[in-house]
Formats: structure tokens, C-alpha cells, sequence
């Protein structure tokens, strides 16, 4: 997904707060609603008219609908092109969806963030990237780093007191405060990665979106990253939403879970229920296939097919090519998010009861 | 006879700020038909010596002193030219970027047939299709049409079964894959990983697997080497090594794996982090970071000792030790 | 002062340039050409152009290894007596300062249009890499050559400044081009990496993440660039003053020493061309030389 996103809060607008407040009818603290996410990655036009080629639009996430109760974790996995990436990236105002809203703490998010009042939203949403090597600026000292958001705020604007806010800061993920005078190449990808959460907890959010924060470290180090992470929820009463292909750490770190393919949401359940009773059959097939350390002698049920390719999607339910289950109401009607059994699934065969 | 053996390994990186020591005294053997995995994490070496063995070590890195030897003959004292044969005849290659490991202008079936009528005496006809029932037993559909497309209009996994099709294709006794299935997605990485195992089965070749998921050793590999530094901390069967390990680093990384079937509030974590090449502690280089160190790890680097089932690079290990002392010894 | 110092002796850059005898020796060149450029009115042995300093008998005197020739005018001299060592160094003077000045014109512009066409993308992005596609097409000494006629017309009696001025302009319009295209490539990659993502997270303005995020990590190869852009630009004045539409005759360029020698080339007064020729080649390669030096240099490090 190349697109561009270029559609960034453009100025302050007067609209006041109150018309910005939404009812919902909920108290979670974060609300997804019918996001989508489409974006164009048609050739040039110039190519377009010359080469008839058609527009071709990449539907990245499609209706995507949760709630996360203050103080929760909800993971979202999936596989490649399932959209959850550009899931967080909607929550955290970097895409603007182009359908749906985010309702946080009774605001409708995307509207704020096109305010005056956008400034403030930021400091109670932040996000943690996957990429160590790239998410800090390989030019900035960590003290520069990690106290940019409390200048840009001006949460502290006193040199010495920013100083010993950062050092507070860098002690809080296992860090030591001597080490904000060096430069990120200086540290190990796990070191990196704490340097981020210390960056994105200098505003105190409430809510923090983690894409695939551990993906890119060693088993050891994810250990101990997942370990300050749990710490500091517990804490600081965060809310998380954590992006993870990897369903090991997602039974981990998580409350509830959300199963995405091609840009759905097919399963959402709380952890107990969807890893000891999934019903979706994307999410079984995931479930057998992960290679697990012990009870390797299991027989397991063959997994078919790949993920499809997302510009051009099946029609009816985006799983029925890969499905052992679908038939003909599978191909032409793309079943809705139903609430059954206490859990949310997506499919036709679970709701007739056949699986 | 073993397929491979790799005896007292030593491979080194010459800098201006000195060598580095990246393999440190590595042995170890493959019979034929086995799955060896080669675990560790990142600086660990394993890539290394994957690469030691192909033969594809990068400048200024070089074959410091050791020997590898493949069905008795050594081959680590090759000439380019000479290594060129051995590579594909007897050692294959899989690496982890399936779209860069084929060529984007030519055919998949031209990279096929190339490799094999350069080491296998066919004729074209014949290579062909011995080409198109690799791409069959690889899982390909309607592969005698797709031999004839090019790598952009496969998708990632069939990619990767490609690659698999012609690390196999001059039928060589050793196939040494890096990081086969990072690349790839999960329901794809499980179908790669049978299909490496099947198709290696079937066709006598050893495999060594390199990888940092230990999931995948334990569903794949018949023996595993822990990897540390450089060196060898553990080695033995693949589910002894899991379930009862003996060396120190060993436990600690199997403890901190998230497990699919358990749970736990808090991951076991080792403090620390891998030390970097030019700051190798003296003695047991996992030393600092290893609750049972004593004296004597801080002294004497351990060869690799008997340990139950396994044997492991520790001297709690040491059969002459009279104690399992929590202080000083001897 | 000295710990930076240090720190950067001994850093991979500092290693790379204390083991490559060809940077080292560069180096010096240019070091010695500059010194002599900066300093002409103490290093030089005579004042070339101060009119009352000059003894006519003392005119097309070869250099002083040759018979005629005379230790007080080490290069020998003019048409007009002066001593061509005292006027390479002034001259040397006049290249650099409008060689640098333009090159320093050519970045700032070039880098600014860059970071914004790579950022902002759309039709700024468009617009502004046509207008470099059409910029690079047209030679650049034709177009010097435009604006100095254009010049010169505007301003028909020539002030010295207004000379320079409008010189320098006619290279920083074509020298821009290449500034803008690196560093818009540069900010393509950079833009999409994480840590500019974070500091759009945490709501920093787009002027602030393009000037303090972006510019610093593209900035190495505009460095490099403009290390050999100066060598570019020294030889397109003297081309143009050679052609007698760059400096004022009141303050020559080596460009300017050129072409008068060249009057005398065949009448066997050599040196009146030769050395000035020589003192623009030494400068031209010295600096080109360390800019080959640091892009190598920068390499490797640049991911």
C-alpha cells in the first residue's frame, strides 16, 4: 500500500467541541465504526488515457467495526494485506477513512483532529512503529527524541526540567536517564524500541496503537519488551490497541482479539473463547498452522490456497476460495459481523449453524 | 559417514579496528537424510555458517581455520571455480527473500533447466521435463504451463516452492536453507515447511535449517544447534533440546517463547542482550546474563560436554565437577 | 571544539580520509589554492593591479628559470608588467568567491524546492520536476550566456556588482536542477519512514518535520554535490569570463588571465595563458577529487 496520505489536519477551524461529541450509546473508551480505508494507486492518469488502463482502487480496509474498554488490550492479526496497519493508522489520525468514524471518549475523532482542538486529541493518542531502525530519527539525540513531544505540546518548556522529564522517562522503560545524550545507532533494536514507548508516553495517552511492536526483535528481547509494556499498562491504566501477525504474543498481551482477512474483520472474540473455541474457519486455519513448539505430532487440517490478492478481491466472502466450508451464499453474499454466542463472526456456515 | 562435518570452524572478519572473531570454534556433523536446525538469534552466527558451508562467506569475512568437509572431502580450501561445481550438485540453496532469490528476466523454467544441465548429463528435452515434475512435486498447479512464466506472476509462497524446485533441481545431497519461511505468511509458511520436509524425505537430502523460530525447528528438524556468539551452546534432538535443555541460554530462550498453549502473566525475559562481536566476555561468553554462572565461567571458555541427551557448552555439565557449586571451585 | 574534532579524526569518515592518499594530497591543493586566494593581498609578491606598481619595461618577461626571465617576477609577466603569479592568486580570489557564492545560491534554492516537491507530492511534485526537466535541457552556457546578455542590456553601464551579480545568477540557474532532484528523491524515502509518521502522531507541523526531521538525513548527498558543484561552477565562469561576458575586466578571473594570454599564445609568450589554464585545472581537480573522495566515503553508510 503506497498510497499517499496527504490529508493531514490542514488549520485550525472554529468549530466548537460540543458539535464534535458523539452518542454512541457505549462508554468504551475507544470506538471503531464502520471504518474504510480505500485508496487510489491507479496509474497516472496520463498512462491511464494513453494505455486504457482502468482506475484501480485497493479497498485496504473495508467496515471495520470494535469497541476497547479503557485499560484493555485488543489485538488485531491477520495476514498480509488484511488491513490492520492501515487500521492503526486510521486510529492515530494519519489516514483519513473514507467511510466510518473513530469515536474516542465520546468525540468523533477525525473531526477533532481537523480542529483547533486537534492538538489536544494528539497528546491522548500515540503509536508505536515496527521498525526499530527506522522509527527514530537517526539524527536527533534520544534527548531530542523522546522530548519533542513535550516541546511540541509544551507540556515542559524549561531546559533543565525537560531534561529530567525525559530521564524520568527513559527510566520508566528499563533505560538508564545517561543515555539520552546518544545517538539511536548507538543502540540495540530492542533499546530502540523502548525509546519509542518512552516518546510516546511523554504525552501520558490513554491510548496507545502498537504496530507490530516486537516483530522485528530476537525472542529474548520481545520478552522483555512485552514485559514493560504489560507493566506499564498496568500502571498507568493504558489501553492498547496491538497489531500482531505473530498469534503467540497476540495470547499474550491481549483481552480481546480481532481476526482481519482482506480488509474484515471475520472473527472478534474476547482471548479465552477465540483461542480455545474459534469458529471462524480463517481463524482455525490460522490457529493449526502456526508451528508449535510442543504437541508437534498432531495431525493437522491442511491449510488451502493463498491470501488473494487485495486489489481484486472474491466476490461474497472475501475467505470462500480457501474455504472448506462455502457454498453458493458464500460466493455472492458478504456476510455481515453478527453477534452470536457472545462473540463476533463474519460467516454464513456459523451462522446456519453447518460448522 | 557423515554428509557433512564441520570441524573447530573459525571464521573471521579482518577491520581496521581489529579482527572479529564472528564463528568461534564451531563443529558439528549432518548425516545423510537428516534435518539439522540451527537456532539463534540475531549475531549469533547462524547465517554464517550457512554461508561458510555454500561457500558465499562475503569479503573481508574469511575461513580464519577449521575445516568443512562434505562426504569426506574438504571444501572449505576451494577454488571459486572448483566451489561453483560443488555448489548445486551436492549443496543446494534456499534463501529467505523468495523475490530475490530468482532472476526477474528470465523464466522460471529457463532457471530451471539451466541448473540442471549445468551439472546433471540430460539433454534439453529431458531437463525440461524433469523441470516441470519438479514444479508438480512442489505443488505447483498446471505446471506444465507455468514453467514458462516469469517469477513477477508468482505469488510469494509459490515463489518460495520455486526456489525450493530449484534448490532440488541437480539433486544434491545438502540443501542448506536461510530463513525459508520469515518472508512469508503463516498459513503459507506451515504448507513451505511440509513441503521442505516431504520433498527432502523423499529425495534423500540432508537439510540444514536455519532459522530463529523455534516453532518451526520443532516441527521440521531431527537434530537442533542452539546458537550463541558465535558459538555452539546446545546441541542434540530436536525435542530433547526443547523439552529437557541443558544449557543455560537454552532454558532462558525457551522460557521467554510466548507459548501458544500455555499462559503465563509475565514472559521470562533474559536480562542483557547478546554481546556484540568486538566485546565478547572471556570464558562462557553467555557468562554475565546466566543465572548459574560460577568462577569458573568467567575463566574457561567450555568445549561442548555431555549433558543427558544433548551436550551442551556448560560446565555444570562437567562430568569431573564434584559439585554444582554456588561459589568458588577448583 | 576538540572533542568534536576528535570525535570526527576518528570516526569512519576521518579514517577513510586519513587512509586515502588521495584525499589527503586533494586536500592540501585545494587547502594551499585557497590560503593563497583568501590571503592574495599578503601572499602575493606584487599587487597586480594597482596601476602605479607597474613598470611597463618590465613586460612579457618569461618565468624566471628562463633566460630572459628574473627572480622578481617568478611566472614571468604581461602585455602590461604584471607579475602573472600575483594575478593567479588574485584571480584565484575572483573564481572561488563567485564559484562558492553560486554554489551556495544553486543549494539553498535547490534543496528548498526539493524537500518541498518531495513533501508536499501532487502537482507541486510535478510541476517542479518539469520545470527541472526543462531547465537540464537547455545547455548551461547558453543560458549563462542569456542572462548575461539580458544582463548587460538591463544594465548598460556594467557595474562591477551588478556584473557579478547577474554572473553569479546565470549559474545558479542551471545549478539548482541537480540539488532539487537528489534531495526529492531522498525525501520520498525519507518521508515514508517511521519516525516522520511519529512526528505527524504527535502533531508536529509539516514546515517543522520537513526542516527538522527530513532536511538533516538528506543532506549528505547534496554535500557531495556541492563539492564537485563548485569545481563545476569555477570553470563555467571562467568560460563565460573567457568569453568576455563573466567579471569585469577591472577585476580578472582566471578566466579573464586565460583569454588575454591566449591573445599571446603565438607570438611564444606562453606563459601569459599557461599558468592561469594550469591554476584553474589544479583547483578544478583538487575539488573534484575530494568530492569523488566523499561521496565514496559517505557510501557505504548510506544504508
Amino acid at each position: 500500500m503506497t498510497a499517499i496520505a496527504t490529508d493531514m489536519a490542514a488549520g485550525p477551524r472554529t468549530t466548537s467541541v460540543s458539535a464534535t461529541a458523539a452518542d454512541t450509546g457505549s462508554t468504551a473508551l475507544v470506538q471503531a465504526r464502520d471504518l474504510a480505508k480505500t485508496f487510489d494507486v491507479s496509474a497516472p492518469w496520463l498512462n491511464r488515457v494513453l494505455e486504457r488502463k482502468p482506475r484501480q482502487l485497493l479497498h485496504a480496509v473495508d467496515g471495520v467495526s470494535f469497541d476497547i474498554e479503557k485499560g484493555q488490550t485488543l489485538a488485531l492479526v491477520g495476514e498480509s494485506g488484511c488491513g490492520k496497519s492501515t487500521v492503526a493508522r486510521l486510529l492515530v489520525g494519519l489516514y483519513e477513512p473514507t467511510r466510518g468514524d473513530l469515536v474516542f471518549d465520546g468525540l468523533e475523532a477525525h473531526k477533532v483532529f481537523k480542529t483547533g482542538e486537534a492538538r489536544k486529541l494528539r497528546r491522548r493518542i500515540q503509536m508505536i512503529f515496527q521498525d526499530p531502525y527506522a522509527s527514530l530519527n537517526p539524527r536527533w539525540k534520544v534527548e531530542d527524541i523522546v522530548g519533542e513531544p513535550l516541546k511540541e505540546h509544551g507540556i515542559v518548556t524549561e531546559a533543565a526540567a525537560l531534561k529530567e522529564r525525559v530521564g524520568q522517562l527513559l527510566q520508566s522503560v528499563g533505560l538508564s536517564p545517561l543515555d539520552m545524550v546518544k545517538y539511536p545507532h548507538q543502540f540495540s533494536g530492542g533499546q530502540r524500541q523502548r525509546i519509542s514507548i518512552a516518546r510516546a508516553l511523554a504525552t501520558e495517552p490513554e491510548f496507545l496503537v502498537c504496530d507490530e511492536p516486537t516483530s522485528a526483535l530476537d525472542v529474548s528481547v520481545q520478552a522483555q519488551v512485552l514485559n514493560i509494556m504489560k507493566d506499564l499498562q498496568r500502571k498507568q491504566g493504558l489501553t492498547y490497541l496491538f497489531i500482531s501477525h505473530n498469534l503467540a504474543v497476540v495470547r499474550h498481551v491481549s483481552d480481546q482479539v480481532g481476526v482481519m482477512y482482506l480488509g474484515r474483520l471475520v472473527e472478534l472474540a474476547g482471548k479465552h473463547q477465540l483461542f480455545g473455541n474459534p469458529r471462524h474457519p480463517y481463524t482455525r486455519m490460522l490457529l493449526d498452522a502456526i508451528p508449535k513448539m510442543h504437541d508437534t505430532g498432531r495431525a493437522r487440517t491442511p491449510v488451502q490456497g493463498e491470501v488473494p490478492n487485495p486489489l481484486n478481491p472474491p466476490s461474497g466472502c472475501a475467505f470462500n476460495p480457501r474455504c472448506p466450508h462455502a457454498n453458493e451464499r458464500c460466493r455472492t453474499e458478504r456476510p455481515a459481523l453478527l453477534t452470536i454466542a457472545g462473540i463476533k463472526v463474519a460467516c454464513h456456515a456459523v451462522e446456519e449453524g453447518r460448522i | 559417514m557423515s554428509l557433512l562435518e564441520v570441524n573447530n570452524l573459525v571464521v573471521e572478519f579482518p577491520g581496521r579496528r581489529g579482527t572479529l572473531r564472528a564463528l568461534d570454534d564451531i563443529s558439528f556433523s549432518i548425516a545423510p537424510g537428516e534435518v539439522l536446525g540451527v537456532v539463534g538469534e540475531s549475531g549469533a552466527g547462524k547465517s554464517l555458517t550457512g554461508a561458510s558451508i555454500i561457500g558465499l562467506l562475503e569479503p573481508p569475512g574469511r575461513v580464519a581455520s577449521g575445516q568443512i568437509l562434505l562426504e569426506g572431502q574438504r571444501i572449505d580450501n576451494l577454488s571459486a571455480d572448483q566451489m561453483r561445481h560443488i555448489r548445486g550438485r551436492k549443496i543446494g540453496a534456499i534463501f529467505q527473500d523468495p523475490l530475490t532469490s530468482l532472476n526477474p528476466l528470465y523464466t522460471v523454467g529457463r532457471q530451471l533447466t539451466e541448473t540442471i544441465l549445468a551439472h546433471l548429463p540430460v539433454d534439453a528435452a529431458e531437463a525440461r521435463r524433469r523441470a516441470i515434475r519438479l514444479l508438480e512435486d512442489t505443488g505447483i498447479p498446471a505446471a506444465a504451463e507455468r514453467i514458462d512464466h516469469f517469477p513477477h506472476q508468482f505469488s510469494g509462497g509459490m515463489r518460495q516452492r520455486v526456489v525450493i524446485a530449484l534448490a532440488l533441481a541437480a539433486e544434491p545431497k545438502l540443501i542448506v536453507a536461510d530463513e525459508p519461511t520469515t518472508a512469508l505468511d503463516v498459513s503459507i509458511q506451515a504448507q513451505i515447511i511440509q513441503l521442505l520436509k516431504r520433498i527432502c524425505h523423499e529425495r534423500g537430502a540432508a537439510v540444514m535449517l536455519i532459522t530463529h523460530d523455534m516453532g518451526v525447528i520443532a516441527e521440521t528438524c531431527d537434530r537442533v544447534a542452539v546458537m550463541y556468539a558465535g558459538r555452539i551452546a546446545e546441541i542434540g534432538p530436536v525435542h530433547e533440546v526443547i523439552n529437557t535443555p541443558a544449557h543455560p541460554y537454552t532454558m532462558g530462550l525457551m522460557a521467554s517463547i510466548p507459548d501458544m498453549d500455555s499462559e503465563r502473566e509475565r514472559l521470562n525475559q533474559i536480562d542483557g542482550a547478546m554481546p556484540r562481536l568486538n566485546a565478547i566476555p572471556t570464558g562462557c561468553p553467555y557468562n554475565p546474563r546466566c543465572p548459574r554462572a560460577f568462577d569458573r565461567c568467567t575463566r574457561e571458555r567450555p568445549e561442548l560436554l555431555e549433558a543427558g541427551a544433548t551436550r551442551a557448552a556448560c560446565w555444570l555439565h562437567d562430568a569431573h565437577q564434584s559439585t554444582q557449586p554456588a561459589g568458588a571451585t577448583a | 571544539m576538540r572533542q568534536t574534532l576528535a570525535r570526527w579524526f576518528d570516526s569512519d569518515i576521518g579514517y577513510s580520509f586519513r587512509t586515502s592518499p588521495m584525499a589527503i594530497i586533494a586536500a592540501a591543493i585545494a587547502l594551499v589554492c585557497v590560503f593563497c586566494a583568501a590571503f592574495a593581498n599578503w601572499v602575493a609578491p606584487h599587487n597586480p593591479f594597482d596601476l602605479t606598481t607597474l613598470v611597463l619595461s618590465d613586460a612579457r618577461l618569461p618565468p624566471f628559470w628562463q633566460a630572459e626571465g628574473s627572480a622578481k617576477y617568478l611566472l614571468g609577466t604581461d602585455d602590461q608588467g604584471r607579475d602573472i603569479l600575483s594575478a593567479l592568486m588574485y584571480g584565484a580570489r575572483i573564481s572561488l568567491v563567485v564559484g562558492v557564492v553560486a554554489v551556495l545560491a544553486s543549494m539553498v534554492i535547490g534543496v528548498a524546492l526539493g524537500l518541498l516537491a518531495g513533501f508536499k507530492g501532487g502537482w507541486i511534485d510535478a510541476f517542479l520536476m518539469r520545470l527541472c526537466d526543462v531547465m537540464l535541457s537547455f545547455p548551461a552556457i547558453l543560458v549563462a550566456l542569456l542572462i548575461a546578455g539580458v544582463g548587460r542590456a538591463m544594465f548598460p553601464h556594467a557595474h562591477d556588482t551588478v556584473a557579478f551579480g547577474v554572473l553569479i545568477l546565470s549559474i545558479t540557474l542551471t545549478g539548482w536542477v541537480q540539488y532539487a532532484r537528489t534531495v526529492r528523491g531522498s525525501t520520498l524515502v525519507e518521508r515514508n519512514k517511521e519516525y516522520v509518521q511519529a512526528a505527524r502522531v504527535t502533531g508536529v507541523a509539516p514546515l517543522r518535520i520537513m526542516a527538522r526531521h527530513v532536511l538533516p538525513n538528506v543532506m549528505g548527498p547534496v554535500l557531495v554535490l556541492a563539492t564537485i558543484h563548485v569545481a563545476t561552477a569555477i570553470i563555467t565562469e571562467a568560460t563565460l569570463s573567457f568569453l568576455g561576458v563573466g567579471v569585469p575586466p577591472t577585476s580578472p578571473s582566471l578566466g579573464t588571465l586565460i583569454r588575454v594570454g591566449n591573445d599571446y599564445l603565438f607570438s611564444g609568450e606562453w606563459w601569459i595563458t599557461i599558468f592561469p589554464g594550469l591554476m584553474l585545472i589544479l583547483i578544478a581537480l583538487s575539488v573534484n577529487l575530494l568530492g569523488d573522495w566523499l561521496r565514496d566515503a559517505l557510501n557505504p553508510r548510506l544504508q
